[in-house]
């Protein structure tokens, strides 16, 4: 609408720029990443790293604490990886259950999910680090972990949403074949939400991999220290002043997020438009 | 026949939503019953909580003057983070709300800020262009302005916080993207028809038609916003300063928690901030009804 105010150039000259603007800040952090510590400051109006040393990366991936960038790598890996398969599967069945079958109760415990959904997660922090360690899990990842098996409110909505769109007459015609109601999900409904499991898949790694709270709460050993705790322990011993390797780590850090996010674009911004997942 | 039919049915829908009952139970609503009776004793962790009554929450208000500030802090950060994102993200919405080939590609740039941005990387990141020699500071200077300190003085260094918050929106963005594509052509058309202008279009159609997105928009970023923590926790290294500038509510309560180990007093701030978070969000529905307009069929 407001086009056929602006010339079309004028139009591109103007997003453009303000896409720029958007992505310099990110954009500043990969350049610094390429210059010595001691210039990354006194040049930083200056994207073009002089001299371009790569040797940031080398002094970052040895990490701090005896224990390398790799180790923070593998240990937010295993927590994403056991996460996500608890989080997407569990949800599906869940969502399958409100959407698909009747009984008692069922728009209650819908409502209750919902409210769950927007519940300051503050409230339940303090009994559940009680809990977690009463139960001797301090330490280990089960505190992160194990809570995503029982469904994550924000993807039960997504899929549920996504399961309602499914032609009612696919459940029938399964029934009518003596499908049961767990047949019916696994043979016919998982199957068709696969796009519904990849948007919940999608989200549940970035929000694990980069969740500081968890960790920083449950893990106590610099040995399983994920990524953001690994970042953290850079910024705290920060009056070294290494701020290259701090950069060059922070880069390392968004890779996979941004890897993630080129593949599978579709699918994110489809599931944000449909649910508001953030 | 009938009675077992649904007796039946009953027992496989329950089956089905059996692992969020359990959850729900043994990770929400117990810990939530646990957090309000904490919230009435003196607990460290270390001896039995000791019941004190309403004193954590009448200290809170009457001898706590950072908790004070920290609300002070998060408000100004809600009220206003809040407004821009959303006003930055409907306008970003609308200029992308075109058939140009480019839109795809514009609209990954402005999301990316977005899928990045609750992450201990950009915190970093955005720590250090605000720095003393930053970049942030090294553009003031070169229109004229004086560098300014933004970890020397508690209102810059909130309003770092706001620009970071700003900064990310993208969902929001997409949302009303997405709303912005069902606003029916023919309205438009209809009314360039009668000789309405651009903003006669924008507040007699645009606006009322997106009602609806903007009250869910405006109450999932509300909420969001309240509970912020992790760019607090970074650009602050973990206290909050300078100042208690950026003390957010999530932070102090963090504090209050883990490292004071006040069990009691951070159990009371989080039913405080549930209270304020669901008197707002009932206070937007409330007044929703003044401003939100749904179409006699759909909507959202």
């Amino acid at each position: 609408m407001i086009l056929k105010k602006f010339k079309w150039p004028i139009y591109h000259i103007f997003v453009g720029l303000l896409a720029i603007v958007m992505v310099y800040p990110v954009i500043w952090l990969l350049m610094s990443s390429f210059k010595p510590s001691n210039l990354i400051f006194t040049t930083s109006s200056s994207l073009i790293p002089d001299p371009w040393i790569w040797s940031n990366y080398v002094t970052g991936w040895i990490g701090s604490s005896g224990q390398s960038f790799m180790s923070f790598i593998t240990n937010s890996l295993k927590i994403v990886i056991f996460s996500t398969i608890g989080a997407v599967l569990s949800s599906a069945f869940i969502a399958f259950g409100f959407a698909r079958l009747q009984f008692k109760g069922r728009a209650i415990w819908f409502a209750v999910m919902m409210v769950t959904l927007m519940l300051p997660h503050d409230v339940v922090l303090v009994p559940q680090y009680i809990m977690f360690s009463k139960l001797g899990w301090i330490g280990t990842i089960s505190p992160i972990v194990v809570p995503q098996y029982f469904g994550v409110p924000f993807f039960i909505f997504l899929m549920v949403q996504f399961i309602r769109t499914i032609p009612r007459e696919m459940d029938e015609a399964a029934t009518i074949d003596g499908v049961g109601k767990f047949g019916l999900f696994l043979r016919i409904i998982l199957p068709l939400i696969i796009p519904a499991l990849a948007t919940a898949s999608i989200f549940s790694f970035y929000w694990r991999w980069e969740d500081l709270m968890g960790p920083l709460l449950y893990l106590n050993k610099p040995s399983s220290y994920t990524v953001s705790l690994g970042l953290k322990m850079f910024l705290d011993s920060e009056s070294v002043s290494n701020w290259g390797a701090m950069f060059a780590m922070s880069i390392v850090s968004l890779i996979p997020v941004l890897g993630v996010f080129f593949l599978f674009q579709r699918y994110i911004v489809e599931g944000i438009s449909t649910s508001g997942l953030k | 026949m009938m009675k077992s039919l649904s007796l039946r049915n009953n027992l496989v829908g329950y089956t089905f939503i059996s692992p969020f009952v359990i959850g729900f139970l043994i990770f929400t609503l117990i810990p939530a019953a646990a957090s309000l009776y904490f919230s009435f004793t003196d607990y460290d962790l270390l001896s039995a909580p000791n019941w004190i009554g309403l004193e954590n929450y009448t200290s809170m208000f009457t001898s706590d003057d950072r908790y004070m500030q920290s609300l002070k802090v998060t408000m100004l950060y809600v009220f206003l983070g809040v407004p821009l994102r959303l006003i930055f993200a409907l306008f970003v919405a609308m200029i992308l709300n075109t058939t140009s080939k480019a839109v795809g590609l514009y609209r990954t740039v402005y999301y990316l800020p977005s899928i990045i941005g609750g992450s201990v990387a950009v915190s970093i990141m955005w720590r250090n262009l605000f720095g003393d020699q930053g970049v942030i500071n090294v553009m003031l200077n070169s229109i004229g302005i004086d560098s300014v300190r933004w970890f020397g003085d508690p209102n810059a260094a909130l309003f770092m916080l706001v620009t970071l918050s700003v900064w990310q929106f993208g969902s929001s963005m997409l949302i009303f993207l997405a709303g912005l594509k069902n606003i029916p052509t023919e309205l438009y058309e209809a009314s360039g028809v009668d000789g309405a202008g651009f903003f006669t279009k924008f507040f007699r159609i645009t606006l009322p038609m997106l009602t609806p997105i903007i009250l869910f928009n405006l109450i999932m970023q509300l909420i969001s916003a309240f509970m912020t923590f992790v760019p607090a926790y970074i650009i602050s290294k973990g206290e909050g300063g300078p100042l208690d500038g950026t003390l957010l509510y999530s932070l102090y309560l963090f504090r209050q928690a883990f490292v004071f180990f006040d069990m009691g007093y951070a159990s009371a701030m989080a039913w405080v901030m549930l209270i304020i978070v669901g008197v707002l969000t009932a206070a937007v529905f409330a007044t929703s009804k003044l401003w939100v307009h749904y179409e006699t069929e759909g909507g959202r």
